[in-house]
């Protein structure tokens, strides 16, 4: 098993949330991996991504080497486009459609052009309000590329409850429902 | 054993914590901070001491007295904090060290959060001490805890050299036993520690002479696969992008400690006639080993010689490139598609509405040299704001605007948050006020070092006013005022007040980081 996961946004949009919930899974399936993360000044609103590398046998470069990465996540789409060189020829490359106003940039223009490299948008925004929360928007997004991740059924369902089964019962199921609608939606 | 995911940060501090520290003293910055955050949280656990210091200069002089007590002790600072604390740090060198004394600095090549890419590993050399450089959270544990060994065996200060890349990346570690603390011990070394040309002449030698005996612990720190035609000399991460794109074919040197162990590189080079240099920060391999290499014929290929970018961290593209391998990128974006996204100022962030006052304050004053500083407020240097107009280094904008005023400027400000003033604006300050220079200083109190992280600051509120007043700045221009919108017309007079005043006025802004705030919400 080898897979190259980028998954970007703008700081705090909870990106390392997903990469944290992938890695428990991969933990449970004993795969090793490595998560480089951004620490610092970027984590003010600004651009921030995690190239996590999932693998059965030694992993080297701490980030994803361009053209690379079997998936692309994007929490906003500017950034999408930003980190789309990362993707392979064969890799999945998902988006969610809701623009994060805090720079201006053409958005129509943006949005044709994730469509015109086979990327996949989402109102991931909008899945997240139905299950309860817009602050899920992550957990939709996870739930969406969950069957490209090659983990075992329920191994995703599981770290999920993990990471947020100590926390208010009501949380937990928003979260579980946001991944399931998530999961749902594309494919 | 036990298993740990961790980041590189943290699998150094663990490293520490294992080898037996007693203390740990650092000042945050990226990409360090997450070692002495991670330490500070598990004090109690491990029974050390760990704390953040007034500046870089400080937090090393602590961990070199608590060397000189016999225990070991770890320093952690940002590639930039190593020039505030190079006067110690250069000196312990020559003093030497009783208990192990490691400093961990972390280099930020391609500046994610920094204003430059200094590359520590010229520090080592200059100081003549120790060096290694691991190439992920295993090795940062593992250098770690043998950095101490080292630094007691030798006896000089060890320096563990990461790169953003591995002090942000996170993986699993083993960790082993735990070795027991030194004992406390008060011996004093006079003919050592008393620096005066006569002792200091005798330990720079003895310094010299341990030279040989470090090039040979650096030959304990390589892996060689020796062979002919072309091959690699790669250093810490290099060797992460050399063995992932690498075929298994290329013969190669890797180097994890410095100096250059320089026997073992004549041995590899031997049967090669062309030697590409991969290494994650300044040419330093390269300038030490070109002149030597093509007097014997070689050809030697890396940044020097223009095949790898001289700046910026080094990746997988640029080293596929160096290795005559192709980079195919399927989906490229033409950057006209693209657009930056800096970092910006949070909602509710104090530092904005000050330097909404402070712009309108000085609207009329056409020529106004407003000097900023470094911290989260930098970010009023970027539009829409535009209040301020420098960031070299911490501290400067005390005397930048000094400076500028005995140039003859009339309106000089400079600008400073709370953990800047104490890190090393109060010297400077100490001078506006004796000098009665014709100055403004903002200082502004968010009561946090935000930038960071919100680590705990040295002063806030009243200290930092009785510090100011301490310093010789006149009490009655020693004002406070709070940040808010709703304040926002009698801030601005007292802005235009005190800068219209011909000596020295500190203005204090006082308003908590709405981070920390939150934080603090969340916890109740
Ligand atoms: C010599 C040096 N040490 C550390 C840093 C990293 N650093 C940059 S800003 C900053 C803290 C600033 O804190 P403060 O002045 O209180 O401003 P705030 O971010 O809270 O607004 C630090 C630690 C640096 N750039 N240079």
């Amino acid at each position: 098993m080898k897979k190259n996961i980028l998954i970007c946004g703008v700081g705090g949009q909870g990106v390392l949330t997903i990469a944290k919930i992938i890695v428990m899974a991969a933990q449970s399936q004993g795969i090793k991996f490595k998560q480089n993360e951004v620490h610092g000044m970027s984590q003010r609103g600004g651009s921030v991504y995690v190239h996590l590398r999932l693998s059965d046998s030694e992993i080297f470069s701490p980030i994803i080497p361009k053209g690379k990465a079997d998936i692309v996540l994007a929490l906003e789409p500017m950034e999408a486009l930003r980190y789309a060189p990362f993707l392979s020829r064969e890799g999945l490359f998902v988006s969610s459609s809701a623009q994060l106003k805090n720079i201006e940039y053409d958005y129509g223009k943006t949005i044709e052009k994730i469509r015109e490299l086979g990327g996949k948008l989402l109102d991931s925004k909008k899945l997240a309000e139905k299950a309860g929360n817009a602050l899920t928007e992550n957990v939709v997004l996870l739930g969406a590329i969950s069957k490209k991740l090659g983990f075992k059924e329920n191994t995703l369902r599981k770290a999920l409850i993990k990471a947020f089964g100590s926390k208010e019962k009501s949380i937990l199921s928003t979260n579980l429902k946001a991944f399931e609608l998530g999961k749902n939606a594309l494919l | 054993m036990k298993k740990e995911i961790v980041l590189g940060d943290e699998a150094l501090a663990l490293g520490a914590i294992d080898a037996g520290i007693s203390c740990a003293f650092a000042y945050p910055g990226t990409p360090s901070t997450e070692i002495t955050d991670f330490l500070i949280a598990k004090k109690n656990e491990f029974g050390i001491q760990a704390e953040w210091c007034a500046n870089e200069k400080t937090a090393f002089e602590a961990a070199l007295g608590a060397s000189f007590a016999g225990k070991r002790a770890l320093v952690s600072m940002k590639h930039v904090g190593l020039n505030v604390a190079a006067d110690a740090f250069m000196n312990s060198a020559i003093s030497g060290i009783k208990g192990g004394l490691v400093l961990a600095v972390a280099d930020d090549p391609s500046m994610h959060s920094s204003q430059n890419e200094q590359d520590s590993r010229y520090y080592a050399e200059f100081a003549k001490i120790f060096c290694l450089e691991p190439r992920n959270a295993q090795e940062c544990y593992e250098f770690t805890c043998k950095a101490f060994d080292l630094s007691e065996e030798l006896g000089i200060p060890v320096m563990v050299r990461l790169v953003t890349r591995i002090a942000h990346t996170r993986e699993e570690i083993e960790r082993r036993e735990r070795r027991a603390q030194n004992k406390l011990d008060e011996e004093m070394k006079w003919n050592e520690w008393v620096l005066l040309p006569g002792n200091a002449r005798i330990q720079f030698k003895k310094l010299l002479e341990k030279q040989s005996l470090l090039e040979k612990k650096s030959t304990q720190f390589i892996e060689m696969k020796k062979g002919t035609g072309k091959g690699v000399i790669c250093a810490g991460n290099a060797i992460n992008y050399f063995m992932e794109v690498d075929s298994g074919k290329t013969p190669f040197l890797k180097i994890s400690a410095y100096p250059l162990p320089m026997e073992k590189i004549k041995e590899f080079v031997k049967e090669l006639n062309e030697i590409i240099i991969l290494e994650d920060g300044y040419p330093f391999i390269e300038e030490r080993l070109k002149g030597m290499l093509e007097a014997s014929g070689k050809k030697v290929k890396g940044k020097l010689s223009g095949l790898i970018p001289l700046s910026g961290e080094l990746t997988p593209e640029s080293t596929k490139k160096a290795l005559g391998l192709a980079v195919k990128i399927p989906f490229s974006v033409e950057t006209e598609f693209i657009v930056g996204r800096p970092p910006q100022p949070c909602n509710g962030c104090p530092h904005v509405d000050l330097f909404n006052a402070l712009n309108e304050a000085v609207q009329e004053q056409k020529n106004a040299m407003v000097f900023g500083d470094i911290g989260c407020y930098t970010l009023g240097a970027l539009k829409p704001l535009n209040a301020i107009n420098s960031c070299i280094d911490m501290g400067s904008s005390v005397n930048l605007a000094r400076g500028a005023s005995i140039a003859g400027t009339k309106t000089a400000i400079g600008v400073i948050g709370d953990s800047t003033f104490v890190h090393s604006g109060m010297p400077a300050l100490a001078e506006a006020a004796k000098r009665k220079s014709n100055m403004t200083l903002i200082i502004l109190d968010n009561s946090t070092v935000a930038m960071t992280g919100g680590q705990e600051t040295i002063a806030k509120g009243k200290e930092l006013m009785h510090i100011c007043e301490g310093l010789g700045v006149e009490k009655e221009h020693i004002k406070v005022i709070n940040p808010l919108p709703s304040k926002h017309a009698e801030n601005v007079e007292v802005i235009k007040k005190e800068i219209s005043f011909n000596g020295l006025s500190v203005i204090i802004s006082k308003r908590a980081c709405i981070q920390i705030l939150k934080r603090l919400a969340k916890k109740k």
